[in-house]
């Protein structure tokens, strides 16, 4: 499946390893579970290292090893489940996460606006097509009445002195 | 009122070109109606039993003239002329064609109105005092606040996919005309010890199939912080709201299962973290919304005293309108009118085009060119002069708008049940009529006194039958309509949920049923007692008796 970050399509640097499957040479990406289980033998392959959140888990269960993630992958199982809009953005805005935070599962359209607002910068899209519809779908609103893990600016502070509208022109 | 800025445009214009392109794709096929689902309730566009059906925001219900010549005009290009007001402030168009939604939606861009947020699980439209602005008893407008969060509610991209969907109701009096405590959140503004103004925050109200009264979790909130807490309430809730149950997944259960202590520490806690931060609401901003809501250019008029002038009027007819559509004001001269959606035999809350081009007129001619709609279903023009009150009586007779009934039996709360609603077990509308019918004699309702039925098709409860002095619930009984009684709801600020009575009635027992309940309550009460005064004196015993004697 395509994936997109920051806004250009590229080929995926990561594997996804099952809990049962030995680790690939390279960039990996492990469930929770099998982090918190083998935490010091994954850190002590010298590999870059990522982890899946499930949607019940607590953000905060990352805690200090933030910073040694290279990806945190988060789960939309359905479209109705918007938990993974809040983990998004906690690890940025309150755990100040910079690496890469992707959003995997049923990735629709019409939502990557609101995924790349909480700070969600990388997606697995289900075809080619999404990956066009993606440049159009991030561009269709350009105001924004709160602020969010992104850098747009809120109307309230283009209201009130920031300058203008400029902050609301999309990142990517 | 609230005037859009350049930013409001461009989002609605905005807006509408986006679900243009959502509507686009489905009629070509692009999306299937499985994936166009959430995105057209993301506009209020639901598949009824017959048909498409638009729901309208009308924000704390408050409209313009020209946005209600407007509807009307949508009415008549885009359905069959007439509308439907809500019970939460809303409007609903019931027969809109899917290709023409999108020209729909720019007409009413056109006014500054819109249909975002009106499904969904997301955070609703927002509903205040119908009375803000003009209550004696307000500490501040509803409407300044209601309209902070509408904006800062609008297309959020962490809660627009929550457990389920949010209602949020915000009053400025101790008098709650806002039923606050059947919301996810309701919110009072208050004035704490050292005169500052500020808001008291209660969670967890609901109605539904599991009715709550909602908790109080903070007392006195800093206005400046509004934004910030309501922020943390909706985290909360987004993390932790259950999504495996669609009956189990509103706030109020969250709030249930792990106690209001516990809720109110996890907000508490959030909010800490965020308190201050990017969503604190700036002194400017506040005073530019406020701005909005000032008083209009009242005239320096002599006090005259409402009530006496009511009982001296010659015209008797006049003077039964005049005793329950007619409020006192905080101005001097000046008084509130209700304009009954309820005329006796009619669908309660419906309105046709030629009616709301003649309120349109009338707030132009009589109210400063404003309307409310109520969460009663109800519309009110808000700043009258007393004097005007006989000229504009007859005018709103002349177009079918004055029944002399707000606040009375007649005024029913309905939801549109079984004619429209696929989820209903049994019509309302058609029970609302006959109870209508039956108790068509204005001497005779006026004797009754204060008393609100409010009627659900199915227990979704959006006819809020749980807070009805008399409610009347939708059951299905042996595959036939059937309708279950409960007395003694209240939605104000001493709400309390209705008892259920027994056993169900039938389709054609259930006006028996309301008028043995009136009979019991006019033989019980004493001198100046309402129904709910008797009611709450004598509890449901009596009624129970009456109502099942023959069985
Ligand atoms: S209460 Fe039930 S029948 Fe009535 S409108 Fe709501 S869902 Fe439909």
């Amino acid at each position: 499946m395509p994936l997109i970050r920051n806004g250009q399509p590229l080929a995926d640097p990561w594997t996804m390893v099952a809990d049962d499957a030995p680790l690939p040479a390279g960039a990996a990406i492990v469930s929770l579970a099998r982090w918190l289980r083998d935490r010091d033998a994954l850190l002590g392959r010298n590999q870059p290292i990522g982890i899946v959140l499930p949607p019940d888990q607590a953000v905060d269960e990352l805690g200090p090893d933030l910073d040694r993630l290279g990806v945190v992958a988060l789960e939309f199982r359905s479209f109705r489940d918007g938990r993974a809009y809040s983990q998004a953005r906690l690890l940025r805005e309150r755990y100040g996460y910079t690496g890469e935070i992707r959003a995997t599962g049923q990735v629709l359209r019409d939502q990557l606006l609101f995924m790349e607002r909480c700070g969600i910068d990388s997606f697995v899209l289900p075809n080619d097509s999404a990956v066009t519809a993606w440049s159009e779908a991030i561009r269709e609103i350009s105001v924004w009445y709160q602020p969010a893990a992104d850098r747009r600016t809120w109307v309230v502070a283009a209201r009130h002195g920031a300058s203008a509208l400029d902050g609301c022109a999309p990142a990517g | 009122m609230y005037r859009y800025d350049e930013f409001d445009h461009r989002l609605v214009a905005e807006r509408v070109q986006q679900f243009r392109g959502q509507v686009g794709r489905r009629l070509s096929g692009e999306l299937s109606e499985e994936e166009f689902r959430p995105l057209r309730l993301m506009n209020g566009l639901y598949l009824q039993l017959h048909a498409y059906m638009l729901r309208i925001a009308i924000p704390y219900g408050t409209l313009s003239a020209r946005q209600l010549r407007m509807l009307a005009t949508i009415a008549r290009r885009y359905d069959k002329g007439y509308g439907h007001f809500t019970t939460r402030q809303n409007l609903q168009f019931n027969w809109v064609k899917l290709a023409e939604v999108p020209d729909l939606l720019a007409d009413l861009a056109r006014v500054e109105m819109h249909a975002m947020q009106t499904s969904g699980n997301c955070i609703r439209n927002v509903t205040a005092d119908h009375l803000a602005g003009v209550a004696a008893d307000e500490i501040e407008d509803s409407r300044i606040w209601a309209e902070i969060i509408r904006q800062w509610s609008t297309l959020h991209p962490e809660f627009s996919f929550l457990p389920r969907k949010f209602k949020v109701a915000v009053t400025g009096s101790p008098r709650d005309r806002a039923a606050i405590a059947v919301h996810d959140i309701g919110i009072r503004v208050v004035r704490n010890g050292a005169g500052e103004v500020g808001f008291a925050i209660l969670v967890g109200g609901g109605q539904g199939r599991t009715p709550v009264i909602g908790t109080w979790i903070r007392d006195f909130l800093p206005r400046a912080e509004l934004l910030n807490y309501l922020e943390a309430i909706l985290r909360v809730y987004n993390l932790l709201g259950r999504r495996d149950n669609l009956y189990k997944a509103r706030i109020k259960i969250l709030v249930n299962a792990v106690g209001a202590d516990a809720f109110r520490a996890m907000v508490e806690a959030e909010w800490a973290t965020i308190r201050g931060g990017a969503l604190a609401l700036p002194e400017a901003e506040i005073a530019r919304i406020r701005a909005y809501f000032a008083p209009p250019a009242y005239r320096a008029l002599p006090t005259v005293d409402l009530a006496s002038a009511v009982r001296d009027a010659r015209d008797p007819a006049f003077a039964a309108w005049a005793r329950t559509n007619v409020h006192p004001h905080k101005v001097a001269g000046y008084a509130a009118v209700t304009v009954s959606l309820k005329p006796h035999g009619g669908v309660p809350g419906d309105m046709t085009a030629e009616q709301m081009d003649a309120l349109a007129d009338l707030a132009e001619r009589f109210s400063f060119g404003e309307i409310r709609a109520t969460h009663e279903q109800n519309l009110v023009l808000a700043d009258v002069e007393q004097a005007a009150l006989p000229d504009l009586w007859r005018a709103l007779g002349a177009a079918g708008l004055a029944t002399a009934n707000a606040g009375l039996l007649t005024d029913i709360i309905c939801c549109p049940g079984l004619d429209y609603c696929n989820l209903a077990n049994a019509r309302s509308i058609p029970i609302s009529q006959r109870i209508g019918q039956r108790f068509d004699d204005l001497a005779r309702l006026h004797d009754i006194g204060p008393l609100k039925i409010k009627i659900s098709g199915c227990i979704n409860a959006c006819g809020h039958h749980h807070v009805g002095h008399i409610g009347i619930l939708g059951v299905e009984k042996h595959g036939a309509e059937a309708y279950q009684v409960s007395l003694g709801g209240s939605g104000d600020e001493n709400a309390a949920l209705g008892e259920i009575v027994g056993p169900s009635f039938s389709a054609d027992a259930v006006v028996d049923a309301v008028e043995t309940i009136v009979a019991t309550y006019v033989g019980t009460r004493t001198a100046d007692e309402t129904f709910l005064d008797t009611y709450r004196r004598v509890g449901l015993k009596p009624f129970k008796e009456a109502l099942y004697a023959a069985h």
